[in-house]
């Protein structure tokens, strides 16, 4: 190829099809790693969706029976349920919690490399590891919480014990690992938003809320938007939380849509309804991705 | 994309920098936020604003720090202070042992090199893979070149656990090649390369490096490989160092694909392996483990911090 280079008119090829041989030469690693691990499975989850398959004898086509069979299963609609409900809590503390701390800290002159540092130190945790060690603070013994609560003269909680309260505990230790990453983006952009807007709006008149409420979110309106569809789709994912800490119970009251899916292909071996579950699931997140892929080029273009 | 992200997070050195003056990044007081300076520095402005900083402060430390002061301190107790009524806020008598016989009896050490070795080979395959691919997207612009990136960049689309069986199934018996990759490091490298949005990162930071710098590299008659390695790469270095972090990150707490596709305990990663010992481990063991998990990610976090930092505003939101 060198070779070739560097007597141009002597090449065989033209050099446009020398460029393009060159360039997918570049391309090939990717492209395989694209195709074996990302394109093939998108399309294999709907072929899968379809068919009964025991991966022994040749699968058979069997139409929609695998949606059937899920749409049958009582606990369908406990998982997505339980899913949306996750997502809806996890909305108003992950989502709502991040913005309000990172105005905060915004205002703060001080330590502002420490609170940043702690914010963000739980992220930084490999999620299982957050996780298992909730799990022992969520012990009804000698758990830290209740530990906490009896300090305060609050009667002790049973957390993942009792159906009422295990999926909040999962919220609750999804937004304690979770709250750094939103609060620090939050806080990049209201670094980005013109002082001279609060100036105004203090000269007419407006007092702090009003200032947040007609300035603030206006002009962080985008990223805000952006990140509520990201974690959407972040959270409808649940999975790890309920995998370590309840294994779905009590009752299936922390069974979510994917562990439900785990559960079809790795304990009942249906990898059919497993993955028609994971086609469901593609086609709700979906929905949110488009909306995510439109703002965020909106948010491209307003700013170049 | 986020707000930062919109541009690379830093430009290319050989772009204009001195034509327009870059706005500073104000991190100093002087940037004016929703409370006025002047309410500040009047008296009750003062106090309001101590009295907020001290609750922060307190509220921060309890809420985020004192988690980690329990796990640390929690497993340097003996088995007896570990489990006694009310809990004791230091350790009477410090012990190692905890962490003794979580590193001997749950194998850390192996489950340590497992996931460094996966992390670090996904790296290199990505940064070999997907740097090329990037590369010949942004400059070489071959036929279809357009068709390959938004397929590419629609995997952004399909959250990763929606396809979780499929690709299991795919890495369990891999078509055309027939070969079965699980419980082989592969089955984390190679699926690592496939990700949409590093090849975002990296096209987009290309595309921004000024065309005249290589087209007189091309009239020198230097190759397209020539090109990437000695005049992309070495301007590349501040998306390469995002993409290096984020990589590493992704592979180093992804928890449900390595769950899957590396069941033999001999191959886990530290959190899988953690994970599958949890009802056969005494609470103390478990819980110096975490900790022992926890170091690598700490050390990185406080070395690289700004890098996270920067990679997080570049990075962070993806799904």
């Amino acid at each position: 190829m060198a070779v070739a280079q560097r007597t141009p008119r002597g090449a065989r090829w033209g050099p446009a099809v020398r460029r393009n041989l060159t360039a997918y030469g570049f391309l090939s690693g990717a492209l395989l790693c694209f195709a074996f691990f990302s394109w093939y499975p998108m399309i294999r989850g709907f072929i899968l969706s379809l068919q009964s398959n025991n991966f022994v004898d040749p699968p058979t086509w069997v139409g929609l029976d695998n949606y059937r069979t899920i749409f049958a299963d009582p606990v369908f609609q406990t998982a997505w349920v339980n899913t949306v409900v996750f997502t809806v809590l996890a909305l108003l503390c992950g989502y709502v919690v991040p913005f309000c701390t990172a105005l905060v800290l915004n205002e703060l002159r001080h330590a502002r490399g420490y609170l940043r540092f702690v914010v963000y130190l739980p992220v930084m945790l490999p999620p299982a590891v957050a996780v298992l060690l909730f799990k022992w603070f969520y012990d009804p013994g000698p758990g830290l919480f209740n530990q906490v609560l009896g300090l305060v003269g609050l009667p002790g909680l049973s957390w993942l014990d009792a159906s009422s309260t295990a999926l909040i505990s999962l919220v609750l230790v999804s937004t304690w690992m979770n709250l750094g990453t939103g609060t620090l983006i939050y806080l990049a952009a209201l670094q980005s938003v013109p002082g001279e807007l609060y100036e105004a709006a203090e000269l007419d008149g407006a007092g702090f809320f009003r200032r947040v409420w007609h300035v603030t979110i206006p002009q962080t309106r985008l990223i805000l938007l952006v990140m509520l569809l990201l974690q959407i789709i972040a959270t409808m994912q649940v999975f790890i939380e309920p995998y370590l800490l309840t294994g779905g119970g009590p009752e299936d009251s922390t069974m979510t849509v994917v562990y439900l899916m785990y559960q079809y292909a790795f304990t009942y071996k249906d990898f059919g309804a497993g993955s028609a579950l994971g086609v469901m699931l593609m086609l709700v997140l979906m929905v949110f991705s488009a909306a995510y892929l439109r703002f965020s080029r909106d948010d491209t273009q307003e700013r170049s | 994309m986020s707000l930062t992200a919109t541009r690379p997070p830093a430009a290319p050195k050989t772009a204009p920098a001195k034509a327009r003056r870059r706005p500073r990044r104000i991190f100093t007081s002087e940037h004016r936020t929703v409370v006025s300076p002047h309410h500040l520095n009047t008296l009750w402005g003062r106090r309001i604003y101590w009295a907020v900083l001290a609750l922060v402060l307190v509220v921060f430390t309890f809420v985020f720090l004192f988690p980690l002061y329990w796990m640390v301190t929690g497993a340097m107790k003996t088995q007896e202070e570990f489990l006694r009524l009310p809990p004791t806020y230091f350790p009477s008598s410090w012990t190692l042992d905890s962490y003794h016989e979580a590193w001997e009896l749950m194998g850390l050490g192996k489950f340590l090199l497992n996931t460094f070795q996966y992390a670090f080979g996904a790296l290199a395959f990505t940064l070999a893979f997907d740097v090329a691919a990037a590369y010949a997207l942004s400059k070489l612009r071959p036929a279809f070149g357009n068709v390959v990136l938004l397929a590419m960049l629609a995997t952004l689309m399909i959250p990763p656990t929606v396809i979780l069986l499929p690709a299991y199934l795919t890495v369990k018996d891999m078509p055309i090649v027939q070969l079965d990759l699980l419980n082989t490091p592969w089955a984390i490298w190679l699926p690592a390369v496939a990700n949409g949005f590093t090849i975002f990162l990296l096209k987009r930071f290309f595309d921004a490096i000024p065309r005249e710098l290589l087209e007189a590299a091309q009239i020198d008659g230097a190759s397209a490989w020539r090109i990437l390695r000695s005049i992309i790469l070495p301007v590349s270095r501040p998306i390469l160092g995002v993409v290096s972090i984020l990589t590493v990150t992704n592979v180093w707490r992804d928890f449900v694909w390595p769950l899957l596709v590396l069941p033999d305990p001999e191959r886990m990663t530290i959190s899988v392996g953690i994970a599958s010992l949890r009802f056969n481990m005494p609470q103390t063991t478990m819980t110096a483990a975490l900790v022992i998990a926890s170091i690598p990610t700490i050390v990185v976090f406080l070395a690289f911090q700004r890098h996270i930092m920067a990679g997080l505003t570049a990075g962070g939101l993806k799904g």
